[in-house]
């Protein structure tokens, strides 16, 4: 994980956040994210970021949970300890599509649980940087990451004449460390002097 | 809004192949009669009846998606309104033909195809004498003839209310309101009298009185499913229609995506009700049940029935999957035409296996009928297309629909 710089931006109007994306793209700065305290439609699209691959996990996810049903229950019905249930063939497949059913649902239901935490490095004890807490409240938060080239100045002035509120300029960690909230602890401060551009 | 194409022209070509698609059906029911009309009737009636029902469903499955839609506030769908409600107008040609093939075969008395048709036979049948208060030629009559009027009259009075905008735009929110609610009523009536229909009593006349003394109480729901898949399918093909031809501006993928959408879902819908038709009967394992299933699974039909299954649910489940699928207008023009003459061929065995147990005998007569009532599907939809403004621009929900995103 690294610490570097980045150029914080609030918006409290969606009609001026649009707008305000094109322009951040068009200039070439580098967006970090956005956060906003609901799901936008189009922000995604509007930030050129690609479709996720969530699906792509659920279906194979899926598809484990298939084979693993009907193998497992035409090994157990038809080879291991094969019983007369009703008077019905051994391999009654009929009979075991609901459960091959559910099992495709609860594979691709948890594995796609888990695979979205991983990609939003969500879990318990694991810490990300907040770059403003009315996020989650009512402003949209647009972040810009800075290289050693950048001059934050002007991205500051940027980021006012495309109509942002409050703009200020953060050093954080972009990854996650373990810790808790109510006992903060901020590995990114203590090694703060350590960076290449402060 | 005058930069849109708004109003359709017929294009030669297709009115040619439409005209073209009604001669032949027209000459395959000329030939068919006299080949089969004199030995073998139920053979003639048998064809009449699959391809005169299932047109009809699907076409009257568009008046129940507007309905639905309507009822639940939905806005997507308007702007590509007009195509579902051109689509319902063929209700009322296919609607009579179906009304005459049905009282040809109850009144013709055709018992090869409706066994409780048979007075003497009934006579000596515990089970059709038990069912002899709903399966007789005065119920099927007079509950056809209300099922086809009222969906008629119904559907009617539905294309009325968004047309008498296009010459009336709304002046005020108040009668925005008053639109919205009266259109909301009458979508109910016709979802309500639909329920007592296709979902409930007309396929168990229509078409499950074909085995009289077997009964589901899936039967309905499963035809319901299969018209309504292959009605969003019909949907889907006029939209892509239209579109290829450069009219229906406002409707973009956004659009597209959802009725592939209802297709790969319904599809899968379908396949749910198919198989707890199925299973629950597999399992049961009780003479009386399974003999419903002998010749499809076990018989003459065992072909038709894997094919069914193949063609209606694994086809669009895994073709239709991907989102990119369903955006694309090649892959879901495709897959519409595949699911609809899936469903055609489940209708097929739905109707056929009844008075013909032995042995398969789908022929050209079959499929010269079936193009015929293409043809007058694409005929009476591209009349009804031409008559109306393709955009219904002054609905209180059309913008949403144009800025609409998935």
């Amino acid at each position: 994980m690294s610490v570097k710089k980045f150029v914080v931006g609030c918006f409290d109007d969606e009609a001026v956040l649009f707008p305000a994306v094109k322009k951040v793209r068009k200039a070439g700065y580098k967006l970090h994210d956005i956060y906003t305290p609901f799901p936008m439609h189009g922000l995604d699209h509007a930030m050129g970021l690609r479709d996720t691959s969530l699906h792509t996990a659920g279906f194979i996810y899926a598809i484990t949970g298939t084979t693993t049903a009907l193998g497992g229950i035409s090994w157990v019905f038809t080879k291991d300890w094969p019983l007369n249930i009703g008077g019905k063939p051994h391999f009654a497949l009929p009979a075991w599509i609901p459960i091959t059913f559910e099992l495709t649902v609860l594979f691709s239901a948890v594995g796609m649980v888990l695979t979205f935490c991983y990609l939003c490095q969500l879990a318990p004890f694991l810490k990300k940087h907040h770059f403003h807490p009315r996020a989650t409240d009512d402003q949209f938060v647009m972040v810009i990451e800075c290289n050693e080239k950048t001059n934050e100045d002007e991205v500051k002035s940027f980021l006012a004449q495309a109509g942002a509120k409050e703009i200020n300029v953060q050093n954080a960690e972009t990854g996650w460390w373990l810790g808790r909230y109510d006992k903060d602890t901020m590995p990114f401060q203590v090694r703060k002097e350590k960076t290449a551009f402060e | 809004m005058s930069s849109f194409k708004e109003q359709f022209e017929i294009p030669g070509r297709f009115r040619n192949i439409s005209f073209a698609l009604m001669a032949v059906g027209i000459v395959s029911v000329i030939v068919g009669f006299f080949m089969y009309g004199s030995h073998e009737p139920a053979r003639f009636w048998a064809t009449m009846l699959h391809n005169s029902v299932f047109f009809l469903l699907i076409t009257n499955a568009s008046m129940f998606f507007i309905c639905a839609t309507t009822l639940a506030m939905g806005s997507w769908q308007l702007a590509f309104r007009r195509v579902p409600e051109a689509i319902s107008k063929c209700v009322i040609p296919l609607g009579i033909i179906a009304l005459i093939v049905l009282l040809c075969i109850v009144l013709g008395d055709q018992h090869h195809i409706y066994h409780w048709l048979d007075k003497e036979h009934v006579q000596h049948d515990t089970i059709l004498k038990g069912k002899a208060g709903f399966l007789n030629p005065t119920f099927f009559i007079v509950w056809t003839l209300l099922s086809i009027g009222l969906w008629i009259a119904l559907g009617h009075k539905m294309r009325q209310l968004s047309r008498y905008l296009d010459e009336n735009p709304l002046a005020s929110v108040a009668e925005g309101k008053k639109y919205v609610f009266k259109s909301t009523i009458w979508s109910a009536l016709f979802i309500v009298w639909f329920a007592l229909t296709v979902a409930s009593v007309t396929p168990w006349l229509w078409l499950m009185s074909i085995d009289a003394h077997w009964y589901s109480t899936m039967y309905s729901w499963y035809t319901f499913a299969s018209s309504f898949v292959s009605g969003m399918s019909l949907i889907a093909l006029f939209v892509i229609f239209l579109k290829n031809r450069g009219y229906l501006e406002v409707v973009t993928e956004e659009h597209l995506h959802d009725l592939g959408k209802f297709m790969f879902a319904f599809s899968i819908f379908w396949c749910y009700l198919w198989f707890s038709q199925y299973m629950l009967i597999w399992y049961a394992n009780i003479p009386e049940e399974t003999i419903y299933f002998k010749p499809r699974v076990q018989g003459a039909y065992r072909a038709i029935f894997f094919l069914n299954l193949i063609v209606n649910f694994f086809t669009p489940l895994l073709l239709l999957m991907r989102r990119s699928a369903k955006r694309n207008y090649t892959s879901v023009a495709i897959l519409a035409v595949i699911i609809i003459f899936g469903h055609w061929v489940d209708f097929y065995q739905m109707v056929f296996v009844g008075p013909f147990k032995e042995h398969v005998d789908l022929n050209l007569f079959d499929f010269g009928v079936a193009a015929g009532f293409v043809g007058l599907i694409m005929f009476s939809t591209g009349r009804a297309l031409a008559q109306a403004p393709l955009l219904a621009k002054n609905d209180p929900f059309f913008k949403e629909s144009v800025i609409h995103h998935t």
